[in-house]
């Protein structure tokens, strides 16, 4: 049973993250290949404060905050560089967080931050994760449907048409970054106290892409879409365990073949053969 | 001569940053895609230069075979995963990129191994000289021959051959280059054979000064690879060779420096994001 709480707890816990670069990539149409950078900050942040003594709840919060902030400093690198040059640069601001976490003593350097307390037991961890998980559905479900999702909308598809017709490009960027950078920031605060040690190998680049995959595979841009793209990718290994050996290689050829045969994911598919539009 | 050393050693790695970016930058230039799967290229180079030179024992062999296998990879891969998506939004080939660069890595581990492979003999690693106070190897001093003479061989071709009259028109305006008569498809897998052929020739050096080939080696030089065609203002040339040397001389310099607060990799990232906040499009790259 403790086998399928704490699968259930990661399958939410990617749910947060797919569904923040899904409002960043998806929604406002910013490439990031940076987002376990984010997932990282927020788990450091949160484990730090956790050993110097601060409540649960509030090193959560510092998490959200540090990695929320973060987010925002990115988004202002999205108003100067677009596109191609914006993608790359996110990917060099994860590599940037690695490369600074490996070389600082006070973060554990290569063998991070260890006997992180834990305030819960894995049924609370499970409850908290898929709870944060359920509110960013039903939050990512309300922001489409609201001004700020059209905007972002707006954004996406045409920035300078979007910028003519009076819409505060900049603003929404960093709207865009700063929640869905903060969304990555409260997973990696749950995970790191779920799993009370955290290395920075954890937030790499792969990390990234896997995020990333989820949300491609799943249908960039659809709420219901991300999130069974997430819960799939995380039960993938589970589910079969001779693929754990060749994970990155299904992956791999996953990602390729969506891209190939069925670039708007699995709720372009479902729309395409069943008829069904996934929100 | 400290210095003098680290800036020979970071010159030598910009070369060989050259060899990879110049493909990345041919390929972005032509078709807007940031091919990340040239890492595959470039490690497929090293693994068939290494077992060939293992197998005959000469490293002539070992360079073509490394060349010829990754000058076939290269267009295959344009063949199978861009071609047919060319009309779908940027990020879609990026994905696909990413896709194939992460499942071709898994390939080499499970067909050679997660700890990679050494070379039985090595004799330009051993050999070193001399040059004015700064020690080199062999393997050095053919790294920065090599991207020499290739990137000049491509200079030539571009400006002195109807083929790379016919690609700097494509890459200017392909509706226009077509009309004329130029087979905008055949420019395209020229594009992708030389800068596969670069890749594998730089994964052969890069096995040969670590001693080692692996599945991942491709990884990390082709991110940096990106950040250079970024650094040099996308699809831009000169800019491209001159971000190399840049990115090759800072990150020496910069693992000294700065070695108590970043690592390497870290680095060469750092200088990106820097020089992009200053100039948004690149080194030399133009406002659209």
């Amino acid at each position: 049973m403790d086998y399928y709480v704490s699968v259930a707890t990661f399958a939410a816990l990617n749910v947060i993250l797919a569904l923040g670069l899904n409002l960043i990539s998806g929604f406002c149409g910013q490439v990031s290949l940076g987002h376990a950078a984010f997932y990282g900050l927020g788990a450091y942040a949160a484990a730090l404060c956790s050993v110097a003594g601060v409540p649960f709840a509030f090193s959560l919060l510092a998490g959200i905050a540090v990695a929320g902030l973060a987010g925002i400093v990115v988004g202002f690198a999205a108003l100067r560089v677009r596109e191609d040059f914006l993608a790359i640069v996110t990917m060099g601001v994860g590599f940037l967080f690695l490369g600074a976490v490996r070389k600082q003593p006070w973060l554990g350097a290569e063998m991070g931050i260890a006997k992180i307390p834990s305030p819960l037991d894995k049924w609370g961890y499970a409850a908290l994760a898929i709870g944060a998980a359920v509110v960013l559905v039903v939050l990512s479900l309300h922001v489409r449907r609201s001004w700020m999702g059209r905007a972002f909308g707006a954004v996406a598809q045409d920035e300078d048409a979007a910028r003519t017709i009076g819409i505060d490009v900049p603003g929404y960027k960093i709207a865009a970054f700063f929640l869905g950078t903060a969304a990555a920031g409260l997973a990696g605060g749950i995970y790191a106290h779920m799993t009370q040690l955290i290395v920075p190998d954890a937030f790499n680049f792969i990390q990234s892409i896997t995020v990333l995959a989820m949300v491609v595979i799943g249908g960039i841009g659809s709420t219901l879409g991300v999130v069974v793209g997430a819960v799939l990718l995380t039960l993938m290994p589970e589910l079969f365990r001779f693929i754990n050996d060749y994970k990155l290689l299904v992956y791999g050829a996953l990602l390729l073949l969506v891209m190939r045969f069925s670039p708007d994911g699995l709720a372009g598919l479902a729309r395409r053969t069943l008829g069904v539009r996934l929100a | 001569m400290y210095y003098a050393e680290l800036l020979a050693v970071g010159l030598i790695w910009g070369c060989t940053y050259a060899m990879m970016a110049l493909g990345l930058t041919l390929v972005y230039g032509l078709l807007r895609i940031l091919h990340v799967a040239q890492a595959s290229v470039f490690t497929l180079g090293a693994y068939v230069g290494l077992l060939a030179a293992n197998a005959t024992g000469s490293l002539a062999a070992a360079f073509a075979l490394g060349a010829a296998a990754a000058g076939v990879l290269g267009p295959l891969i344009y063949r199978l995963v861009y071609q047919p998506i060319l009309d779908r939004p940027p990020f879609v080939a990026l994905v696909a990129s990413i896709g194939v660069l992460i499942a071709l890595e898994d390939g080499f581990r499970l067909a050679f191994g997660p700890y990679g492979l050494s070379f039985a003999q090595n004799p330009w690693f051993t050999t070193t000289y001399q040059l004015g106070g700064i020690l080199v190897n062999q393997v050095q001093i053919w790294m920065v021959a090599a991207a020499v003479l290739l990137l000049s061989a491509f200079a030539l071709f571009a400006t002195r051959t109807r083929a790379g009259v016919a690609w700097r028109a494509t890459v200017s305006d392909p509706a226009m280059a077509e009309s004329f008569g130029v087979s905008v498809i055949r420019v395209r897998y020229t594009a992708f054979a030389i800068a596969s052929v670069l890749a594998g020739v730089a994964g052969v050096l890069v096995g040969l000064l670590n001693n080692l080939v692996e599945p991942g080696m491709g990884g990390v030089i082709s991110y940096k690879g990106l950040a250079i065609i970024v650094l040099g203002g996308l699809g831009n040339v000169p800019g491209t060779l001159l971000a190399s040397l840049a990115l090759g001389v800072v990150e020496s310099y910069g693992t000294v420096l700065l070695d108590k607060a970043l690592d390497r990799d870290a680095i060469a990232f750092l200088f990106l994001i820097v020089v992009l906040m200053v100039r948004p499009h690149g080194l030399l790259g133009a406002r659209h």
